[in-house]
């Protein structure tokens, strides 16, 4: 019962957004409101295309995750086995460094990380919207948990036979840790889509702006048309929520593991 | 011979390790490491991206900040929607991943999963943006809701009073799920022993919860909440979207910390005071990890 309660309110949200985007902008101000739109137009998705390039936003967002989570996938796993499989001098120096740092937020540094992108020239560029999100130190200790546990005989026997470190990597341990590399990707695409106030600093070049920067701009020029801004809104949430409802076992999984293995 | 071989592998090997670590530690070191001690640096500084000269001034902007009104209204904001935010959260994410972990509940668990997941997937910005629609003072779905129970309407995100609130709602509306799951989890990984040997002692549900269950989850509740109220504090995006239209109101009693930062430092240019500013929002970080190790480290 309480159950079905709160389902209700997580889906409410949702629905009324839709109901909205629906509605002609009369319709919208109407009192009481109406669940069920008398007259559904679709002009709302058509002036919102007209107005700002949602496409060009999601492009830009889709590329930023994709490189984010591909540099976080390689370096996480490559470290995480050198971490996990390897002595060398200086190793524990290394992971104490990147164990230490790893619970402090960007929004503690990015003044100074705006200085130092600015002197790069790298504002509104997608390196510099990309730069402090290549390499997570959660994914570098996630993979090294992951790695411990594929035996040393397997890297052993392969070593006798003459294969370089380098091949280990390749043949063994990204095959055997393809489900850990699972979830990390799922849990960094997740995190680079929703990034925002990093973004919000950095671009001003709207052909640059990510799907969330583009929705709060688009949100500021129309702050009464809601029946646009929920259109706008659905445009943003309709990719995430498709992806979500075909993978929707692997991503709760992946995300409650990598929330669990922290 | 067989001794250089070997030596020649050893160092074969950390050149691998060395190398292979290379890309991760440069990108650590540029874009983590020196900005964070440079934010330390700059907080001594009087400084602009604008200025031409930039000078050191010690502790000025600390002594400023503690007299900036501002500062400490965004201070005691973020701390009272980090403790709402955080306790709400996590007492309805327990209650419902308790339910859901119930034997009875079959494949609709899975379901529910799904429907408490839909706010976690779904990015704050869209989010926040149907939320300022649903809290609209004239039209929104709240104040209809509230005007069927015979509630006058509310301004929800015009008064000051009422806006930390309404994001504290939808806040925790948007992250219960997340808990939710990693609970879920941590329930099904308790022996069942443990329950069936409660049952045979006559354990009443609140002695199963109390004495069971609780304990056992607790290395994951102290992670969960440690994680929680980091993030918490650095609440950013939902204030930003649903309330910069009344951030210019006198007393700005809906600024939160990270709004603050940003508005010195990329509105008014004012560095090395947003730098400051974010020195005491790092310690206060830094004394909720300290204090989440001490925990942690105690259960081991």
């Amino acid at each position: 019962m309480v159950l079905i309660l709160g389902s209700i309110l997580m889906v409410i949200p949702f629905v009324w957004m839709f109901v909205t985007s629906i509605k002609p902008s009369i319709e919208v101000l109407s009192w009481p409101p109406s669940f069920i739109p008398k007259s559904p137009t679709l002009e709302n998705y058509r002036t919102v295309f007209r107005t700002a390039p949602f496409l060009r936003y999601f492009l830009n967002t889709f590329l930023i995750s994709t490189i984010s989570t591909l540099s976080i996938l390689f370096t996480s796993s490559l470290s995480g086995f050198i971490f996990a499989k390897h002595r060398f001098a200086g190793r524990n120096v290394l992971f104490l460094v990147m164990l230490t740092t790893a619970m402090i937020p960007l929004e503690t540094y990015m003044i100074s990380l705006y200085i130092l992108i600015n002197k790069f020239g790298w504002i509104n560029t997608y390196q510099g919207v990309v730069a402090p999100i290549l390499v997570m130190s959660f994914g570098v200790f996630f993979m090294r948990q992951s790695i411990l546990s594929i035996p040393d005989e397997l890297l052993d026997a392969a070593r006798i036979d003459g294969s370089s470190e380098w091949r280990i990597y390749t043949t063994i341990i990204l095959p055997l840790s393809r489900s850990a590399l699972g979830a990390l990707a799922i849990f960094s695409y997740m995190s680079a889509w929703a990034f925002f106030i990093w973004p919000l600093i950095v671009i001003n070049d709207r052909n640059l702006y990510t799907m969330e920067l583009g929705l709060t701009m688009f949100q500021k020029r129309f702050t009464v048309d809601y029946g646009l801004i929920s259109a706008g809104s659905i445009i943003a949430v309709l990719p995430i929520l498709i992806i979500f409802l075909i993978l929707q076992k692997n991503i709760i999984e992946g995300i409650a593991i990598t929330g669990l293995k922290g | 011979m067989e001794g250089k071989k070997k030596k020649r592998k050893i160092s074969n090997l950390s050149l691998f390790c060395y190398v292979g670590l290379l890309p991760t530690m440069l990108l650590y070191v540029l874009f983590r490491i020196i900005p964070i001690f440079d934010t330390l640096r700059l907080s001594l500084y009087s400084w602009s991206v604008l200025a031409t000269k930039n000078r050191f001034i010690g502790f000025d902007n600390f002594s400023k900040l503690f007299k900036d009104k501002i500062f400490i209204t965004s201070l005691v904001n973020t701390t009272l929607f980090t403790i709402l935010v955080v306790l709400f959260s996590f007492v309805l994410s327990l209650a419902l991943a308790i339910m859901l972990n119930n034997r009875k509940m079959g494949r609709f668990s899975a379901v529910y999963q799904l429907i408490y997941f839909l706010p976690v997937v779904t990015p704050m910005v869209p989010v926040a943006v149907m939320w300022k629609w649903i809290y609209d003072p004239q039209y929104g779905l709240l104040n209809y809701f509230l005007s069927l129970f015979g509630i006058p309407s509310q301004a929800w995100l015009i008064y000051p009073n009422l806006a930390l609130y309404a994001i504290v709602i939808m806040s925790v509306w948007k992250i219960i799920g997340y808990y939710m799951v990693i609970f879920l989890v941590g329930l099904k990984n308790i022996p069942k022993d443990y329950y069936d040997a409660a049952s045979i002692d006559g354990a009443v549900e609140w002695q199963v919860f109390r004495y069971i269950t609780l304990p056992s989850l607790r290395p994951i509740l102290l992670y969960v909440l440690v994680v929680a109220t980091i993030q918490t504090y650095n609440v950013f995006t939902q204030v930003y979207v649903m309330t910069s239209d009344i951030q210019g109101a006198p007393g700005r009693l809906v600024r939160v910390l990270v709004y603050d930062i940003y508005e010195n430092g990329f509105r008014y240019f004012k560095m090395g005071y947003a730098a400051a500013e974010s020195v005491i929002l790092l310690l206060i970080v830094l004394i909720l990890t300290v204090f989440e190790f001490r925990l942690i480290g105690k259960e081991d």
